[in-house]
């Protein structure tokens, strides 16, 4: 009898502090489980793809097959069965992309509890569009601007909001099915330019796999006029999640995107593994900013999330900007090091991520600055917090080709240690081929001292509270990148990951 | 409002005894003075009082307006009203002091069941008091006693006495390191929030603090417990004859 109220007391306890643990109960449709070439033809046909899309994945499928996992990664975890997961699930009612009207009321309801209201979103803009914009400003003191969604759930893009209103400042922003068939000359032009489908095991797997993803493009000259988003969640049992993103700025565009990531708790472990491709051409700027937060397992390393992620901008042209900001929090496993190719000449590439782990997290995380044009310079600020029993490791590569004359690169790593037996790795490899970069490179790990809590303690703070304050203090050099209606959440979202760290 | 009662104290990995049956009692509204020479346990009391870990209780007891201030967390005893200025501040980089005085607040305000003060209500009520203690906007942007100069820290940890109105007020050699202008400017602080409610202890080494905070009662600890009790000119007496006799017959 009191094993049975621990047992659920402790239940209780997990499902406080990974809030998004829930599942939706809702009809889904799968394709059959294992992956082989008839199974990338259903996931093709189901999306009426034309021919040359079905024959890219296949061959991605045949590179794929004659690839083997990377093990370089300071990560462990028991052989991934790729024949025993599911490749594609959609919730059964979605054909497509739909309007928020047709969309099944669950779907909505989950996206709400995920704390996106869709339809309030557009109620909202269509209040702003008809000019009572005292009302918006009266509640939300100027604080909330619209921001456009795009919800994936699991594998297909189930709604994209304020389409009509980015599409008259010539922004497209959709699924990446949709892409398909809307814009094909578009993604034939740009998919795999940046991460082609041989590029890694897992870019490989995605390749043939992907079964949607956001598609943006932004035309010459265009600030994209508000935030865009896409929020991506797991939710059927044994199923891999492939998305693939791919984001276009044309000459002297702007564009702001956020990711964000939920899953439900489950006892065994789920993969995903995305692609990203950003490209910005002369001048153009994008901004990526990740909130991940999938489901880290539970105290003991059961369950969670295994995150092989590949993302890569390409600053293609002359004064191109890319900046990268991730705030990782969540997942059993992660894989991770978003990159910029400098290209263009005097082209910018930038990294800012806050990586924290707790319980039996690992993350292997970081970076890759490939210098390529004259004058290119980059910025890398990685800031690792490490907790519980986990393994937290920044990996770096800031590399200058022989023609990138006058390079510049600046690093700063800073790893934080909670409790004694975690740990924070940092592994940068620097290397240039001209005499003419200039790599400054800085790295400090510092302990939360038993002074710093007695003090913000004494002042009123409760131990978790304490801990919560100094981390957002270490990490307060990345937060500032955050989009502002992001950063409060994160902010948050940092004391709930750091639950029960200490004491 | 502090009863302190045969307290032992001793340090939990070496197992030395620090206070050796310290009794001392505070009544509200009165300011208290302990003097004493290094190592008499002065700041072992006002850690030991604020709940830092490290020290082993091996008997007596300390009580806030009748409550067992030992039972609780240092956060808990805070929200009763209990304050510490450290002879030291410690720094918090990446926590705007203004950020870290509004925190603290709330925290105190929630656990005391009041409302959270909202940011206009609050930025109210610290910019008197910050001009006060000549404590500028700029510095309170500054990250919590990150580069602070040793007056800047003091006066910083008084602006939090101020912003936190706590019942007791212990400080902790807050005249070490500060010129005689910037002891000024924190006596102000401190005598601008006597009141009848209210108790300070305030822990010196030297008189020369006591001129500017004048003392009700003047106490002098040596060897882990009170051994002399008296009136403001106890003070004088001490720093014409020093500690010397005391020490010898406390040992």
């Amino acid at each position: 009898m009191a094993d049975q109220d621990t047992i659920d007391l402790v239940k209780d306890i997990d499902v406080d502090k990974y809030k998004y643990g829930f599942t939706t109960d809702i009809e889904q449709e799968f394709a059959p489980r294992g992956l082989s070439e008839e199974v990338i033809r259903f996931i093709s046909a189901k999306k009426n793809e034309p021919q040359w899309m079905l024959d890219w994945r296949l061959e991605a499928y045949r590179v794929w097959q004659t690839m083997v996992e990377p093990t370089w990664a300071k990560v462990s975890y028991p052989k991934i069965d790729f024949q025993s997961l599911y490749y594609y699930a959609a919730p059964k009612a979605v054909t497509g992309p739909k309007s928020l009207d047709e969309v099944d009321p669950k779907l909505l309801e989950t996206y709400a509890k995920l704390g996106i209201p869709l339809k309030e979103q557009e109620i909202l803009a269509g209040v702003r569009q008809q000019g009572e914009k005292s009302t918006l400003d009266e509640e939300g003191a100027g604080a909330t601007t619209p921001v456009a969604v795009d919800a994936v759930f699991d594998s297909v893009s189930v709604v994209t909001t304020f389409k009509a209103e980015l599409a008259k400042a010539g922004v497209i922003f959709c699924s990446i099915s949709e892409a398909l068939r809307d814009h094909p000359e578009l993604v034939k032009k740009y998919l795999g330019s940046v991460v082609p489908q041989g590029d890694n095991f897992y870019a490989a797997l995605n390749a043939a796999v992907f079964s949607d993803g956001s598609f943006v493009y932004v035309p010459p000259g265009t600030r994209c006029p508000m935030e865009l988003s896409t929020y991506f969640r797991i939710n059927a049992k044994n199923t891999g999640q492939f998305e693939r993103t791919l984001i276009i700025a044309d000459k002297g565009a702007y564009v702001s995107y956020l990711e964000g990531c939920t899953a439900p708790t489950r006892e065994e472990t789920q993969l995903h593994a995305a692609v990203v491709e950003l490209i910005a051409l002369e001048g153009a700027e994008i901004k990526y900013s990740t909130v991940q937060n999938w489901y880290p397992g539970d105290k003991d390393g059961k369950g969670g999330v295994y995150n092989f992620v590949t993302k890569r901008g390409d600053c293609r042209e002359a004064h191109a900007k890319i900046s990268w900001t991730q705030v990782e929090t969540g997942s059993a496993i992660t894989w991770k090091y978003p990159s910029c190719i400098l290209r263009g000449d005097h082209s910018r590439g930038e990294f800012y991520s806050i990586a924290i782990s707790n319980g039996r997290q690992q993350v292997d995380s970081g970076t890759k600055m490939i210098h390529l044009g004259k004058h290119t310079s980059s910025r890398i600020i990685s800031k690792g917090i490490a907790a519980g029993r986990s393994d937290n490791t920044y990996r770096g590569l800031v590399s200058a080709h022989r023609k990138a004359l006058h390079a510049r690169n600046f690093t700063q790593c800073d790893s934080l240690l909670i409790g004694d037996k975690c740990g924070a790795h940092t592994v940068p490899y620097l290397e240039a081929k001209t005499s003419t970069a200039q790599f400054e490179h800085e790295a400090t790990t510092s302990k939360i001292s038993d002074d710093q809590m007695f003090y913000v303690m004494s002042r009123g703070l409760s131990e978790e509270e304490a801990v919560a304050l100094i981390v957002n203090g270490f990490v307060r050099d990345v937060l500032q990148q955050l989009p502002m209606e992001f950063m409060a959440e994160t902010q948050k979202l940092i004391g709930i990951s750091l639950e029960g760290s200490v004491g | 409002m502090l009863d302190i009662k045969n307290l032992h104290v001793k340090l939990e990995d070496e197992g030395r005894e620090i206070l050796k049956g310290l009794t001392l009692s505070v009544k509200p509204g009165e300011v208290h003075a302990i003097m004493g020479p290094n190592g008499s346990g002065k700041s072992t009391l006002s850690y030991v009082l604020a709940g830092r870990e490290g020290y082993e209780v091996t008997d007596g007891t300390a009580t806030l307006k009748g409550e067992d201030l030992l039972a609780l967390e240092p956060n808990e005893r805070a929200a009763k009203g209990l304050f510490l200025a450290f002879q030291y501040p410690i720094e918090i980089p990446g926590v705007a002091t203004m950020q870290f005085l509004k925190v603290a607040l709330n925290a105190q305000r929630k656990a005391r069941g009041e409302k959270e003060l909202s940011v206009p209500e609050f930025m109210r009520l610290v910019k008197d008091k910050a001009q006060q203690l000549n404590v500028t906007q700029e510095m309170l942007k500054r990250p919590v006693n990150v580069g602070f100069s040793g007056g800047e820290k003091k006066r910083a940890e008084i602006l939090q006495m101020a912003v936190l109105e706590p019942k007791l007020c212990i400080l902790d050699e807050t005249d070490s390191g500060l010129d005689i202008d910037a002891l000024r400017v924190v006596a102000e602080g401190v005598n601008a929030l006597r009141a009848p409610d209210r108790a300070m202890v305030v822990i010196t080494h030297y008189q020369r603090l006591l001129d500017y905070i004048v003392p009700d009662v003047v106490h002098v600890m040596a060897n882990g417990r009170i051994v002399r009790t008296g009136g403001k000119e106890l003070a004088r007496e001490l720093e014409a004859k020093g500690y010397a006799e005391y020490v010898e017959a406390a040992e």
